[in-house]
């Protein structure tokens, strides 16, 4: 999954530094991600992994970093299967 | 018979709240001058002047530093009135407070900004801001400028196209990105000073005047910025969440408050024509009355949603998670929108009830100057950015 992420975070965040080289917990933001590059790159961790990011979920916070993504897109993906299971 | 000294008999008490401080200072001092800021296209300083006397350009600071402890409810209830009587003091008043509620929330740990703290205490320091550059105009988020340091030493120089008040401000809140390598967006918040004590510190250069429609008094010229100092002027926080949490929702909700302020008072001019009016054909009621009901009404809308906002603001406002989502973004951006909307209909409305009394500027009922500076409500921070801004967030925010 981390792989996803990094290389759609590579194609949508439009950071100025190389992200090979950036670390999982490494804020995007001080990357050079603006809130307009993050809105573009909500929508495509949504495409990609066929979720919606609830409301509590829409903040600083989520999207910090690679690392805090993939948690927010854990939890979004174990409470699908847990409704799907259901 | 004589008359009794209205001014004198209100003079505010010691006991006085900071409200009523600055009721006073608005009705006495402000008021008077309002008319000569606007022509002139000065500061107004006999209006800071008496601010600074009253204590209330330190209003934010807690007590704890010596401060007198107000809220943001208390400051927007102090710009709403400043703004019935001078919009320019109000706006400036304004700006100067979201620059202090900044320290305070994000330098009470850092040992320079609580020591400043005192400072804007004991000296009544007036504070401006530097926050727009030249080359990415009005998006704020971003730098071109950097801070370079060496040695504990910061070197700074910003092309900004406006710093208001520059001048007469001790000191200068400039954002620029954090070194000379950080990505524009990687901003920090620096304190260039010139107050007496640190004279030579920052030069600004004239680069473009202010000889505007409305809020002349502001005197929002351009400048070529130019400050050294030391590394700790640098605020600890990040811009970006200074400004999420605190820059933001204190700017749009204090202007809101001042916007209110010249609705408020246009509405007053316009009740006093119409009840004029009604007493010069008593028995009959005047051709604008069924305008007024309506402009009443629309002033109603527009202080209930400055003060729903003043309360969701104040209800997280330790929530740090809660102020930078989306959703709270959205809700501030709608309310500097909406209000600076309303403002003008307003006035406008205020302006048709008046008529040709209102068109003039010599008259009682002249409403000439709430027009132009209500204008300057959606051109000054553009409502076509904010709008901008609001249509890439409800991309992702599906409900409300």
């Amino acid at each position: 999954m981390i792989q996803d992420i990094r290389s759609i975070v590579h194609e949508h965040a439009r950071l100025n530094v190389d992200i090979a080289k950036l670390a999982d917990d490494a804020s995007l933001y001080q990357a050079g991600m603006t809130s307009h590059a993050s809105v573009n790159l909500m929508l495509a961790l949504e495409d990609a992994f066929d979720v919606e990011f609830p409301e509590r979920l829409l903040r600083r916070r989520t999207f910090e970093s690679i690392a805090s993504i993939a948690a927010a897109l854990d939890e979004l993906l174990a409470s699908d299967r847990g409704a799907s299971a259901a | 018979m004589a008359l009794p000294n209205i001014a004198a008999q209100s003079t505010p008490k010691e006991t006085a709240t900071p409200l009523e401080r600055a009721t006073w200072i608005a009705r006495n001092v402000a008021a008077p001058a309002a008319s000569s800021v606007d022509r002139e296209a000065r500061f107004p300083a006999e209006s800071f002047a008496a601010l600074r006397d009253a204590g209330l350009l330190s209003a934010l600071v807690p007590r704890r530093f010596g401060g007198l402890g107000c809220s943001i409810t208390d400051i927007a209830a102090i710009c709403d009135v400043l703004g019935q009587h001078c919009a320019n003091t109000a706006m400036v008043y304004a700006m100067h407070q979201i620059q202090v509620a900044s320290i305070v929330r994000h330098g009470q740990h850092a040992p320079y900004f609580r020591e400043l703290m005192h400072e804007l205490v004991t000296r009544q320091l007036l504070l401006a801001s530097a926050t727009t550059e030249v080359s990415v105009g009005g998006d704020v988020r971003s730098s071109v400028c950097a801070v370079e340091a060496h040695d504990g030493e910061l070197r700074l120089r910003k092309q900004a196209p406006v710093i208001s008040y520059g001048e007469q401000a001790d000191a200068i809140l400039v954002t620029a990105r954090r070194t000379p390598e950080s990505a524009a967006s990687d901003q920090v918040l620096v304190l260039a000073r010139k107050d007496s004590e640190h004279a030579g510190e920052t030069t600004l250069e004239r680069t473009g005047g202010w000889d505007a429609l409305g809020f002349r008094g502001t005197c929002s010229c351009g400048y070529v910025l130019e400050t050294r100092g030391s590394a700790a002027q640098i605020l600890p926080d990040g811009y970006d969440d200074i400004s999420s949490r605190t820059m933001l929702p204190f700017s749009h909700i204090l202007w809101s408050s001042l916007w209110l302020g010249i609705a408020t008072d246009a509405v007053n001019r316009a009740r006093a024509f119409i009840r004029d009016a009604a007493r010069k054909k008593p028995g009959t009621t005047p051709p604008g009355a069924m305008r007024l009901a309506e402009v009443v009404g629309q002033l109603q809308t527009m202080r209930a949603q400055v003060q729903s906002a003043i309360r969701d603001y104040e209800a997280s406002y330790d929530d740090a998670d809660a102020l930078t989502s989306i959703g709270f973004a959205l809700r501030m951006n709608n309310l500097k929108v909406q209000s600076s909307t309303l403002v003008v209909q307003i006035v406008q409305q205020a302006l048709a009830i008046c008529g040709i009394a209102g068109y003039k500027a010599d008259t009682k009922y002249s409403v000439e100057r709430h027009l132009r500076d209500a204008y300057g409500a959606g051109i000054m921070i553009s409502n076509e950015r904010v709008l901008g801004a609001s249509a890439s967030m409800l991309l992702v925010l599906r409900d409300d």
